[in-house]
């Protein structure tokens, strides 16, 4: 088989269609290191890279896959690698590097229950290590969450295409869930051709006929260094202006609570709304697609409407997110949590149950 | 080379009969007085010069004395995370595996932090050439043990001189990564003697033919100096090269994909 049909649906599990949306993105080249719960991405690049004249090479270590990403960037090519979190913890010193450098990559960390060595089941306790830079020094990374394999799919595409633009490691977080799941999806038709890196004006290809490009995080000189972070900080700045992306569900005057929540588990809040509204509990949803930048003004304007007394955020985790909720309400609404975090998904029931307590 | 062929030109005023490398920048570097970083940074310019290789090359700087390489050089240069260069290069050759790669790397750089990295980018056969000074000491952060430090050689950390039987023994890189069995080119070379640095200039470039060739990893150990950290003159410096680092370790090519005996 050479290549899928992009015309027809497929059903395929969360990974392979990850895998599978980078060679649309026009991506020859992967690194990575196995690790449940994200093996399969591996395990279907390793055959499918080469078919598009790729490569893939797995690593000794996490620690190597981050900086081979450093390597490959620095070629101005696309380059991607996807881990779940104990290796995502020992990518974020070249995460570090690579934001520090204006490098452009694209992580997908299929999360894992934390701390430590943790277990393997869905969860979403990443979120402040995704949404906070993650390693050493004054940094974030785009951070993009799917709550289904379509949209983990769409927001792969992006993500290199935000990568490339603002010249940033992206991160594109689903839990376990996501990676694991089986369920339909389309790839878009047209078929992204690589980067022609001898068309860089950063990358290095070669000091012929212009003066040598270095790329680097060292400034020992701290005016260029806080120069460099200004920089950065520019760069984040227009990414807050232009790429908060959320959506809505159920909102209406009717709510009298707002949910907050991402990825799976907004799929869960979906169906424990309809639920709800079949009982005449009417339950909107706020979901933040993209967790850095956090979609702040939206949802302030969201929960600042009068009908609104209450809201509500739910995470597999003990309670991260509910910070960036707390930063937007900026106080205005009363803002409760409900989590289940060590790889416990809550279900619809759990979900109602806290609704009808706060009601 | 330069100079005899210069004598065999005629011999008017204006014969230029030494200059600095095209590969080469014209930035006075940082290095300490007596240290062989210079020299080993002119043989891999010459070789770069001479092979034709400067315009598509990219080379890797480590964390440590020699930090500050991409200065120094006259091509593309990234600034790996300490131990990290040859994961660099091994993502940036696998890309675009028409440029020629080098790291550049120190002791501690890559036999203490990136031991893990070498070894199996040497495993790999990457397509790359390693330069790996060796001074025996920690210089950037002030004359601290490496892993090359030899028995009894006092250190900021070892003030009473390294304890063997806490410490170990110092690691022979080159021989360490000469029993892998995938092809590579791996050679231990020195330049505290002119001799030395002639011989020297030959293995380095051939490592970067070979990797011009397509051929295999290819990684030069070269002994240096540091009469700073050391505590010495630069010519005491040079002496102990010659009378302790040599013996311990021994220069040669253990690994040569040209020579049927040692594949």
């Amino acid at each position: 088989m050479i290549g899928i049909d992009t015309m027809a649906k497929k059903l395929m599990k969360g990974n392979e269609a990850i895998g599978e949306a980078a060679v649309c993105a026009g991506v020859k080249h992967y690194f990575a290191y196995p690790i449940t719960p994200q093996s399969e991405v591996a395990e279907y690049l390793c055959w499918r890279l080469p078919e598009v004249g790729g490569v893939f090479v797995q690593a000794e270590s996490e620690v190597a896959v981050g900086n081979m990403l450093f390597g490959a960037a620095s070629t101005g090519k696309r380059v991607f690698t996807t881990s779940s979190s104990p290796g995502i913890s020992l990518m974020q010193e070249a995460i570090s590097y690579m934001a520090g450098a204006h490098l452009p990559a694209v992580l997908v960390n299929i999360i894992r229950g934390g701390p430590g060595l943790g277990g393997i089941l869905p969860a979403q306790s990443d979120y402040f290590q995704a949404t906070r830079g993650g390693g050493h020094g004054d940094y974030r990374t785009i951070v993009l969450a799917p709550a289904s394999v379509q949209e983990a799919v769409d927001l792969m595409i992006l993500a290199f295409d935000l990568a490339d633009k603002y010249r940033t490691p992206v991160m594109l977080i689903g839990d376990g869930m996501i990676g694991q799941m089986m369920e339909s999806v389309e790839f878009p038709e047209e078929r992204r051709e690589p980067n022609n890196p001898d068309e860089s004006d950063w990358a290095l290809n070669g000091a012929k006929n212009r003066e040598p490009r270095i790329i680097k995080s060292l400034f020992l000189d701290p005016q260029e260094l806080e120069d460099n972070c200004l920089k950065l900080e520019a760069k984040y700045k227009e990414i807050k202006e232009k790429e908060v992306r959320h959506e809505l569900y159920n909102v209406s005057d009717k709510n009298r609570i707002l949910i907050i929540g991402y990825g799976t588990m907004s799929r869960i809040c979906q169906t424990a709304i309809d639920e709800l509204e079949e009982e005449g509990i009417s339950v909107g949803l706020f979901r933040p697609v993209s967790l850095f930048p956090f979609p702040e003004k939206e949802l302030h304007k969201e929960v600042a409407k009068k009908n609104i007394k209450t809201v509500l955020t739910i995470e597999m985790s003990t309670g991260q997110m509910v910070e960036d909720v707390k930063l937007s309400v900026l106080g205005i609404k009363p803002v409760e949590f409900f989590g289940r975090t060590g790889g416990i998904v809550p279900s619809p029931d759990e979900v109602k149950e806290k609704v009808r307590e706060l009601l | 080379m330069l100079l005899m062929k210069a004598g065999v030109d005629k011999m008017s005023d204006e014969t230029t009969i030494f200059k600095r490398p095209e590969s080469l920048s014209d930035k006075i570097t940082h290095y300490c007085p007596g240290c062989t970083h210079g020299v080993i940074h002119r043989l891999v310019a010459e070789s770069l010069d001479e092979l034709g290789l400067r315009e598509r090359a990219v080379g890797v700087a480590p964390v440590g004395c020699s930090v500050f390489i991409y200065n120094y050089f006259n091509c593309d240069f990234m600034e790996a995370a300490h131990g990290r260069a040859p994961a660099l290069a091994t993502g940036f050759k696998r890309t675009r595996p028409d440029m020629i790669v080098f790291t550049y790397q120190g002791d501690g750089d890559l036999a203490s932090i990136g031991m893990g990295e070498i070894v199996h980018a040497a495993n790999r056969g990457e397509k790359f050439t390693t330069i790996f000074v060796n001074n025996a000491i920690y210089g950037m952060t002030g004359g601290q043990m490496a892993p090359t430090t030899m028995p009894n050689q006092k250190t900021t950390t070892t003030p009473a001189g390294r304890d063997v039987s806490l410490a170990g023994y110092p690691v022979r890189m080159a021989e360490l990564l000469a029993t892998l069995k995938t092809p590579s080119f791996i050679a231990r070379v020195a330049v505290h003697t002119p001799m030395h640095i002639v011989n020297a200039k030959k293995v380095i470039k051939k490592a970067f033919r070979l990797q011009k060739e397509g051929k295999c990893y290819s990684l030069v150990e070269v002994l240096s100096t540091c009469p700073t950290n050391w505590g010495v003159t630069p010519l005491a410096g040079t002496k102990w090269v010659e009378s302790d680092m040599k013996p311990y370790y021994p220069l040669g090519i253990f690994r040569d994909p040209e020579r049927e005996d040692s594949r």
